[in-house]
């Protein structure tokens, strides 16, 4: 199949970017989206011009380093998949894509399609983990914890980080995300101790890096490649409220 | 202040004024009595309600929600229009509800309208010079009578109506989650709570002032 691409091009993080137009000839449409953009590579080089590029790793729709918006919508027009997973199967001979970076106050574009997502992980640093003392796994037997529970905690830890949920609001906020692994966190019982302070801590280096409210448009969860439920924005509503009505005096 | 506490104080004030909302709207089907009763009974309770020490308390928690609920909506619109992204093809609207993403509109709206509403009735009452009916009460039905014989001010209530409906369909499930409901089950009886509240509420203020139009 033939193809007329438009694609963001941008230097670097402090300079403006524009949209290219490419032409592409010989795409096979059992190409996933990221090996089409190979060939575009591939021709690009060939002809001694530099390549577009763009974030990935797995390309099984696992680790979340993929992610682009194509004709406007956060990994392309099939729900539910990364960008990675989209085939080109998916698309008629002829057309013409447009493809543009994630981005948003918290995302800022790094070169071409190319978006600083360091914003998560200084959220995650911020409370998302447990504080244990290192030696050997306790045992398990010792905190137990329902196979419900198990699932519901299992749920919102799939959030592989792609960042589609910031793409996709019409706030760029971080509310699905920061939401998924704080109520992962408070569902299980090795966090407990640290379940005020969590919330609190995420939720503000959230907003420290620039994020927008949750209008519970609800997009997010539509658009997101593991289906990662609203809910757990209102879970960690929940939390934050708690935290406060319950906080210890200093 | 961080985003969700500025979105708690949304939710606060918003379900607050629903609350009034419904009250507001229970007191006024008085219009649909027969004239003479109408104007008794809708007097009588207007006097009631502009003597009572409680509800004076509660009038000023009004005005305070109204205003706190329709500054911080700004506040918030603004910094979300700063920290989102724009696309050059947008076809991002696929996954969301228009009226989700346009509160702050139908907000905007729902001010201009209660700016007026004001003038055209609290204003005149308090303010304003209004007759006595034979009752010895301030005659304030026959203001709203005379009021809605406008056609364009009946068409401005209508639309505002509307767009309140709009607003709080999104606005009741929006800000019960805010407050932290999550539970699958009731999460889903306040979404069809708010669809019901919304259409009544909204449809019942939208047919007074074309009730009062066409038959007085
Ligand atoms: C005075 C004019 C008004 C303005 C400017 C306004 C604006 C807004 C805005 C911008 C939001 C936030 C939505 C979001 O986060 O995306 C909102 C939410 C809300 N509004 Fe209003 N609104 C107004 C009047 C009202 C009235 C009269 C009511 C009720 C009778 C109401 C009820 C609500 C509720 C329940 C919410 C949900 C809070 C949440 O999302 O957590 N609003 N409003
Ligand atoms: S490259 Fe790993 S999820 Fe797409």
């Amino acid at each position: 199949m033939k193809l007329q691409l438009k694609i963001w091009r941008q230097v670097d993080r402090n300079s403006a970017g524009k949209l290219e137009s490419y032409q592409l000839d010989n795409v096979n449409h059992h190409m996933s989206f990221l090996e089409m953009l190979d060939t575009l590579n591939e021709q690009l080089i060939t002809n001694k011009e530099r390549p577009v590029e763009f974030d990935h790793d797995c390309r099984e729709g696992i680790c979340g380093q993929c992610g682009v918006m194509i004709n406007g919508i956060a990994h392309g027009p099939l729900k539910n998949t990364t960008t990675c997973q989209l085939h080109m199967r998916e698309f008629k001979d002829g057309e013409t894509i447009l493809i543009e970076p994630f981005h948003g106050a918290g995302f800022p574009v790094k070169k071409d399609l190319k978006v600083d997502r360091s914003a998560f992980d200084r959220i995650i640093s911020s409370g998302g983990f447990v504080s244990v003392n290192t030696g050997q796994a306790p045992e398990a037997n010792s905190l137990p914890v329902s196979h419900e529970t198990a699932e519901q905690a299992f749920d919102s830890a799939a959030c592989i980080g792609c960042g589609a949920c910031v793409a996709t609001c019409k706030n760029g906020s971080a509310a699905l995300f920061t939401s998924a692994k704080i109520t992962q966190l408070a569902l299980l019982p090795q966090s407990e101790k640290e379940r005020k302070t969590r919330v609190i801590d995420m939720v503000n280096q959230m907003d420290k890096e620039g994020f927008g409210h949750c209008s519970n448009t609800e997009a997010c969860e539509v658009e997101c490649p593991q289906g990662i439920s609203v809910l757990n924005i209102a879970r960690m509503n929940y939390e934050y409220n708690r935290a406060n009505f319950f906080k210890h005096k200093k | 202040m961080n985003t969700l506490a500025r979105k708690i104080l949304m939710a606060a004030t918003g379900l607050f004024l629903c609350f009034f909302l419904l009250i507001h709207f229970l007191g006024n089907t008085q219009l649909f009595l027969e004239p003479e009763h109408a104007q008794k009974g809708f007097n009588a309770y207007s006097k009631f309600l502009s003597n009572n020490f409680l509800i004076k308390g509660v009038s000023y928690l009004l005005y305070l929600s109204i205003i706190a609920h329709a500054i911080y909506g700004i506040i918030i619109t603004n910094k979300n229009n700063k920290a989102k992204g724009s696309y050059k093809s947008d076809h991002r609207g696929r996954a969301s509800k228009w009226y989700s993403r346009s509160m702050g509109v139908l907000g905007t709206l729902i001010l201009i309208f209660l700016v007026i509403h004001f003038q055209n009735f609290w204003y005149q009452y308090k303010f304003g010079e209004v007759g006595l009916d034979p009752y010895g009460n301030k005659d304030l039905y026959g203001v709203v009578v005379a009021s809605f014989q406008n056609s364009w001010l009946v068409v401005l209530y209508v639309i505002s109506m509307i767009a309140l409906a709009y607003h709080l369909i999104h606005g009741i499930q929006s800000g019960i989650r805010t407050l932290g409901l999550f539970h699958p089950k009731f999460v889903r009886w306040v979404n069809v709570f708010a669809v019901i509240y919304s259409i009544v509420i909204c449809t019942g203020f939208a047919l007074m002032p074309i009730y009062i139009y066409f038959t007085t």
